[in-house]
């Protein structure tokens, strides 16, 4: 009995060594990104190649705090240690360079280094201008006039107008080594192979469309920020099934976006399935182009009141934060806004039917929504469900289906555009992290297509106003209490149809450990340990 | 022999530039900006058409055609507008994995379809062909996605026995013959068999089928041949058709596995595909289509061959 004892602890043992990565603390994350985001340092694949390719590899000037899964996150100091405005120009600003730190190539952090940077993406004709990373980074600060190293730790940037959202700008941003870049022959695909930056981790190697590995950067600046893990490894895995299988057969530790249908099996098996609430909503963008039903704002009120949240909730499994407002609810920027998104249908057809709508005058529109797309959710069953909802209320909608990719286009385009086939609306979720992604872009007057986002070429003096208040306000605080203002007339004019927040669904096996889920579209691998 | 190989080899130039025009046409027909990809959505108009212009996409159609002909001619398939990686250099990656994949399903598929072919054939009518044919429905039936999910729902997750997805624990890059690494194989390749087998075993069948009822079988048993001799007979007849059909669905699964792969995350032509087509990455679809359409092509040559040289007939022909 005690030689099989042995033999067994032996056996074990030898188990245990079979499979060192796990019990040195690797986690393996299936990503919904079908490629490696791009490592140069401007990262594609939007949210999720920031999150996993831009923050860990590289430091932007302007941080957001991660630390926290209970507030919304702030932007801190990143590789500026402090920044400041002129008093009598409110376009410059100065930003102190934190001393002493290094590349992942022993190269040192300086203002030209930034300089550099902002050529790479900005300066057409400058040697490291990439078009790969301009066309991701370009659009990410607007306001950048001018900019200057004033000495090795002092950089001034002027902005075209006063813009006191710079710091938010910045904080898309990344670093990338001018030193490695020289070394490597001032080539970005052989950068991209070996890339530098100053962030918490290193990358190691990787293969194109299957897999990363980074490892901690021992030397990070920040030494509450450096990683615990000894690696992390990257796996592209777009199917939604594809993950699910890959977390339940041991593959990776941990999914991004698992299906609302794949979460009561996947806590039946023991996996964690962690939510929070992050800037990001869905939304019916509501047109404000000439002969559109929804410039009346009962109507809008009326569709509003017509939705029943909770049962959509319900019909997602619980993934979802029934919206509030346009921002999530305890959001910095709520405010106090007087209109509340509940189900009143008697409400609902007493508004429509004040703004003459009935049964001689039946509500008749049309709305373009998509079948999948980033941050859409579940589409189709989603949308089939508030059409549900409106028809109670006597609003007959109709939908023209397009492809996602379609649906950008036609988001860039404009209502007034004829691909937008004379929809009133369109279903789009929107990544609203900054007053400029959150509220700017879709109402300001200026932005309308095909100068910017405004699909519904909303225009509205006093909302201008308050955005032109939002750039010209420096103190944090002030700006934010202009912020509240906006989100409050967002609401209280019922300027779009408000449905719902994600929740940011991940999946973890129960072996990691450690992890704080922020309020935030980035996320702190830092943190995490790997338990045996 | 050689002339009808120079021939056919003739016969693949317009082929190759039909192929071409129409690949080339058929992802600028599309809907969509080629540029979604590599631009954030809320990117300006002007912005949008800065890089329009660096990309080329603000030329005439028949213009980017050519240059781009001009460029496929001298092996330069372009770079791929998503991921900034030349288009051959992932084409070849992908298309490695794919043929290990393809191949290893056209073999299950083969020898499985033809045994159940043959033993459906041979025993025409009796349970043995029943059941032969009702597998052979089966594989040319089932949805080969869902058998792929159904599979991974009980070898990977119920069973823990192969993994669920990729092309190795380390990725395709460090592929080796090892058990760690062909483990990633078995499932999408019997999964990917499937249909070759179905496909197969029911030519099989009609093939044996016909060939026993000739006179020259007859003759042969009346002559006092033994069974295995009249089989041997039968493989001979049967086998320029069913090679045929073989090498047709090695190329179907070549360029058609699109679900499987993505199913399986396995990291080949089908994938690339898939991905091309959400990303709208012009030169990468139009660079895996035409290599595809040329593997086509080139195995129907090669099928076309062997199947001369096994068949005087067709020689003769």
């Amino acid at each position: 009995m005690r030689i099989i004892n042995l033999g067994a602890v032996a056996l074990l043992a030898s188990l245990g060594f079979c499979q060192p990565s796990l019990a040195q603390g690797v986690l393996r994350i299936g990503m919904t990104a079908s490629d490696i985001p791009l490592t140069t340092g401007q990262p594609d694949q939007g949210g999720e190649g920031q999150r996993f390719m831009g923050l860990t590899v590289y430091d932007a000037l302007v941080h957001w705090d991660l630390t926290r899964a209970d507030r919304p996150s702030t932007l801190i100091p990143g590789l500026a240690a402090s920044w400041t405005v002129d008093a009598n120009d409110k376009t410059k600003w100065t930003f102190k360079i934190r001393d002493g730190v290094k590349f992942h190539d022993g190269s040192v952090l300086t203002a030209e280094a930034v300089v550099w940077n902002l050529d790479k993406l900005l300066k057409t004709d400058a040697p490291q201008f990439d078009q790969r990373q301009a066309s991701q980074g370009r659009s990410r600060i607007p306001a950048v006039g001018s900019y200057r190293a004033v000495d090795a730790l002092t950089l001034e940037i002027v902005t075209r107008a006063p813009d006191a959202t710079l710091p938010y700008q910045l904080a898309w941003i990344g670093i990338s080594s001018p030193a490695q870049w020289e070394k490597l022959g001032r080539n970005w695909q052989e950068f991209a192979k070996t890339p530098s930056g100053t962030g918490p981790w290193k990358l190691t190697g990787f293969t194109p469309r299957e897999r990363a590995e980074l490892v901690p950067n021992k030397d990070y600046w920040d030494t509450t920020r450096i990683p615990r893990l000894d690696r992390m490894v990257l796996i592209p895995l777009p199917e939604p099934n594809a993950r699910v299988a890959a977390l339940r057969s041991g593959q990776v530790d941990w999914i991004e976006a698992p299906a609302p249908d794949a979460v009561p099996s996947l806590k039946g098996a023991g996996i964690q399935v962690i939510t929070n609430a992050y800037p990001h909503n869905w939304t019916w963008h509501l047109s404000s182009a000439e002969g559109s039903p929804w410039n009346d704002v009962r109507v809008r009120k009326a569709a509003n009141l017509a939705i029943d949240r909770e049962g959509l909730k319900e019909l997602l499994g619980g993934l979802m934060i029934p919206a509030e407002g346009f921002m999530p609810p305890g959001h910095q920027w709520f405010g106090k806004p007087s209109f509340k998104l509940k189900r009143d249908l008697a409400e609902a057809r007493k508004l429509l039917a004040e703004a003459g709508y009935g049964p001689a005058k039946p509500f008749q529109t049309k709305i373009l929504i998509s079948p999948s797309g980033s941050g859409q959710m579940q589409p189709l069953p989603m949308n089939e469900y508030i059409q549900q909802n409106l028809a109670e209320a006597g609003m007959k909608i109709d939908f023209e289906v397009v492809e996602w990719n379609t649906l950008i286009n036609i988001w860039r385009a404009g209502a007034r555009h004829e691909s937008s086939r004379g929809a009133t609306g369109m279903n789009y979720s929107y990544f609203i992290q900054d007053p400029f992604t959150g509220f700017m872009r879709h109402l300001q007057c200026n932005l309308q297509p095909p100068a910017g986002t405004n699909w519904g070429h909303y225009c509205n003096a006093d909302m201008d106003k308050l955005f032109n208040e939002v750039r010209n306000t420096f103190d944090a605080a002030a700006q934010s209490k202009v912020l509240e203002r906006i989100h409050e007339k967002y609401v209280d004019d019922a300027l779009f149809l408000m449905v719902t927040h994600d929740v940011n669904a991940r999946a973890l096996s129960p072996k990691v450990r450690g992890f704080v889920q922020a309020q935030n579209w980035f996320q702190d691998f830092g943190t995490i340990t790997m338990s045996p | 022999m050689l002339t009808y190989v120079a021939k056919r080899l003739l016969h693949t130039l317009p082929v190759a530039f039909g192929v071409s025009i129409v690949c080339f046409m058929l992802v600028h027909i599309a809907p969509g900006d080629p540029l979604t990809s590599v631009l954030p959505p809320d990117a300006s108009a002007q912005l949008q058409a800065e890089m329009r212009k660096i990309y080329g996409f603000d030329r005439p159609l028949p213009v980017q055609y050519g240059l781009w002909l001009l460029k496929t001619l001298q092996g330069d398939l372009g770079v791929s507008i998503a991921t900034g990686r030349p288009v051959a250099s992932e084409l070849w990656r992908a298309l490695g994995n794919t043929l290990m994949l393809a191949v290893l399903a056209t073999v299950i598929g083969f020898v499985l379809g033809c045994l159940f072919g043959f033993v459906a054939g041979y025993f025409r009518g009796s349970w043995l062909d029943r059941l032969a044919s009702f597998v052979s429905i089966i594989g040319v039936s089932v949805p080969h996605y869902w058998l792929g999910m159904v599979l991974v729902i009980i070898f990977s997750v119920q069973l823990n026995w192969l993994p669920a997805t990729g092309a190795g624990p380390g990725g395709s890059a460090d592929w080796a013959w090892d058990w760690v690494h062909v483990r990633h194989l078995i499932l999408p390749a019997v999964t990917m068999s499937v249909i070759p087998m179905g496909i197969v075993a029911r030519t099989v069948r009609a093939l044996v089928a016909d060939i026993l009822s000739q006179e020259f079988i007859v003759g042969q048993r009346a002559k006092g041949l033994l069974d295995a001799g009249v089989f041997r007979h039968v493989v001979k007849n049967a086998a320029p058709t069913a090679l045929a059909v073989m090498g047709l669905q090695l190329g179907y699964l070549l360029g058609g596995s699109i679900l499987i792969e993505t199913v399986f995350s396995w990291p080949g032509t089908g994938f690339l595909l898939g991905q091309a087509i959400f990303q709208r990455d012009l030169p990468l679809l139009q660079g895996t289509i035409l290599v595809l359409a040329m593997f086509f092509v080139g195995l129907n040559l090669i099928v076309d061959v062997v199947q001369t040289m096994l068949d005087p007939r067709v020689q003769r022909s």
